[in-house]
């Protein structure tokens, strides 16, 4: 059998899903590391498309896996053409990214595969001949060295910025590209999808804001938001929050930010009582500067922040928008 | 609507964790709590029974100590439970609970499984999906909104970034639900004072052994992951720490 790395690339309506690119980075790294060759796919009605933009990166050759039936995107059609794939071509180990797309269907594949995924991965070693993936656990608070107990072919996902899309290296030419015809029966898809929306209007764009002032559950109660509001006008800036706040209903949720609210950038991101799990950090990471208030001094937060205030963010605050307001004020 | 809820117990959130001797887990004497989105979906499907009438049952594996999450689903107005008691149970991958879970309800005939989007704990974001592949149902992750229609039921998954769809399918199902689906209630005196009556059937893991095996991933090490970003910090009493935060903001960061 082969010792074979494999891709597998998220597109939607012949669009590479960016985070691809890291996933391309993760399986170069893992190919140098253990000598494997490394293959990509792509999987959809129109994969081939995409395939060619993948072969202008270093992978051994880009498989198109393809039929009318996996548009659009169900969890029945993209695990039954992908484990059809893989049972002709063997490979050792398929990594991709740890999208929602993902998660939804290879838990499914594995599954039927009598295989297991390692999710979420941030990071792998291969020590001695052993290949080791880390993943996060305890929201962040602690990390796990998770090794594979089981048969080939191995599972794993990459966290969302565990590597570097700019960084996955071109190839000198551009790799064959295979297209890969899959049958999918009558019947076999059970799922009906209706068309990808989005919620009514946002009202509020942070991803402008050059200063945000970010709450999560470290404030407790409602009421208390209205701290959090006179920092961020005391600073001149946007209050935003983590999604626990926005679903109880204390900010509305285009103040939500992370993963499945905004990404934004400022010059300034001043997180109070956010613990820092992944799914928030993806949308503020991009910050200039970070500074956190949290009274858990191994709160996964502190990992990112450049300024760390170890404490009780209420004992903080109320001082912190005197002093703001006086520097304002020229003092 | 006959719906089953898998609820985690979990570390509670602020619990300062402590690794075990061997570096493979934590220790256990912490504080512990229901994992937050199964408490969400516990509230959706005691939500669908009062639409639809049926029954919510609640299932868990783990320890004597998860019977805990049991009492107070029962107490919310589930009408029965399942404990998959054993220490053991805790160590599991999920390829192997969700095994435990399709073993222990082979006699049942639900129309919905709920489960959380995934677990603080281990955090793997499969055990849902894999049971439904074991069961041979359909599954949809990520799940904001049931509506039971002619067919089956029309489901509102959540995407990233704001966006949502969604997705029309027959039951039998089995859906992860995401936390802030809907609004959790309390569980009342009355509630608590019932859920001593109701029944809760235990499992061992000798009931289980047969169908689960070996584990088909290993946790080598657990460790507190190390910094990789430089960070300054800011000590002091609180009005000592405002001044050197704004002295910071005003020259370093210049945002005054
Ligand atoms: C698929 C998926 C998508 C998600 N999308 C998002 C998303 O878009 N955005 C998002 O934010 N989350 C998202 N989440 C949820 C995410 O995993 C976390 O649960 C959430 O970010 C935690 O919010 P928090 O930090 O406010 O709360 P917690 O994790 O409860 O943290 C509260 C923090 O406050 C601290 N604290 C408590 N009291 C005080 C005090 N007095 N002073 C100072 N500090 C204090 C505590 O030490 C703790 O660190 C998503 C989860 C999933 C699974
Ligand atoms: N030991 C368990 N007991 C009850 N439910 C569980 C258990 N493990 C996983 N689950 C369910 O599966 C969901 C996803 O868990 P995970 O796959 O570990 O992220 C959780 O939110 C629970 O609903």
């Amino acid at each position: 059998m082969a010792d074979t790395i494999l891709v597998v690339v998220e597109q939607r309506e012949g669009k590479l899903n960016r985070v691809s690119w890291e996933t391309i980075t993760a399986g170069q790294a893992l190919a140098a590391a253990t000598g494997w060759p490394l293959e990509a796919a792509v999987i959809g009605a129109n994969a081939a498309a995409i395939a060619a933009e993948v072969a202008a990166k270093k992978v051994a050759k880009v498989y198109a896996i393809e039929s009318p039936r996996l548009e659009p995107y169900t969890p029945d059609a993209f695990a039954a053409a992908l484990k059809q794939f893989l049972a002709a071509k063997q490979q050792k180990l398929v990594i991709m990214p740890h999208t929602y797309q993902v998660r939804d269907f290879i838990p499914k594949l594995a599954t039927a595969m009598g295989r297991t995924v390692i999710s979420d991965c941030i990071g792998f070693k291969h020590d001695a001949g052993k290949l080791i993936f880390t993943r996060q656990m305890f929201q962040g608070k602690l990390a796990a060295d998770v090794s594979f107990a089981g048969d080939v072919p191995w599972f794993a996902t990459f966290q969302n910025g565990a590597f570097r899309g700019d960084k996955a290296e071109a190839g000198a030419s551009a790799a064959p590209v295979e297209i890969v015809p899959v049958e999918i029966a009558d019947g076999l898809i059970r799922n009906k999808p209706q068309e990808v929306f989005k919620e009514a209007k946002q009202a509020v764009d942070l991803t402008q804001a050059e200063v945000i002032v970010a709450v999560g559950r470290g404030i407790k109660e409602q009421k208390n938001i209205e701290m959090a509001k006179n920092l961020a006008d005391a600073l001149g800036g946007d209050l935003a929050a983590s999604r626990p706040i926005c679903d109880s209903g204390w900010l509305p949720m285009d103040r939500q930010i992370g993963s499945s609210g905004q990404t934004v950038a400022p010059k300034l991101y001043l997180a109070l009582g956010i613990s820092g799990a992944i799914q928030h950090i993806v949308g503020m990471k991009g910050s200039r500067t970070i500074i956190a208030v949290n009274k858990d001094s191994e709160a996964p937060i502190f990992e990112i922040a450049d300024y760390a205030v170890v404490g009780n963010l209420f004992d903080i605050v109320p001082p912190l928008i005197e002093e703001v307001k006086k520097a304002k004020a020229g003092g | 609507m006959k719906i089953l809820v898998c609820m985690k117990q979990v570390p509670q959130k602020d619990a300062p964790l402590k690794l075990n001797e061997s570096g493979t887990w934590i220790r256990e004497d912490v504080s512990y709590e229901v994992n937050e989105p199964d408490a969400y979906a516990l509230e959706e499907a005691l939500r669908q029974r009062e639409k639809h009438k049926g029954e919510v049952v609640v299932i868990t594996s783990g320890p004597a100590r998860a019977q805990q999450v049991l009492r107070e689903a029962l107490a919310k107005g589930a009408d029965r439970a399942i404990h998959l008691e054993d220490d053991k149970f805790v160590g599991l991958d999920a390829f192997n609970t969700a095994k435990a879970f399709a073993t222990a309800i082979k006699e049942e005939q639900f129309d919905l499984i709920f489960t959380g989007l995934q677990s603080d704990d281990y955090g793997y974001a499969q055990t849902g999906v894999i049971l439904a592949e074991l069961l041979g149902w359909p599954h949809a992750t990520i799940i904001m909104q049931i509506e039971k229609t002619d067919a089956g039921i029309r489901v509102k998954r959540e995407l990233e970034a704001g966006y949502f769809q969604f997705v029309d399918m027959p039951l039998p199902a089995v859906l992860t639900i995401q936390s802030g689906i809907n609004k959790l209630r309390y569980a009342t005196l009355i509630g608590i004072k019932q859920a001593k009556n109701k029944p809760l059937r235990k499992v061992t893991l000798a009931e289980v052994q047969s169908a689960i095996g070996g584990n088909l991933q290993k946790i080598e090490k657990l460790y507190v992951p190390q910094k990789t970003k430089k960070t300054e910090h800011i000590d002091g009493p609180p009005a000592e720490i405002a001044k050197k935060l704004v002295d910071k903001l005003r020259n370093e960061l210049r945002v005054l």
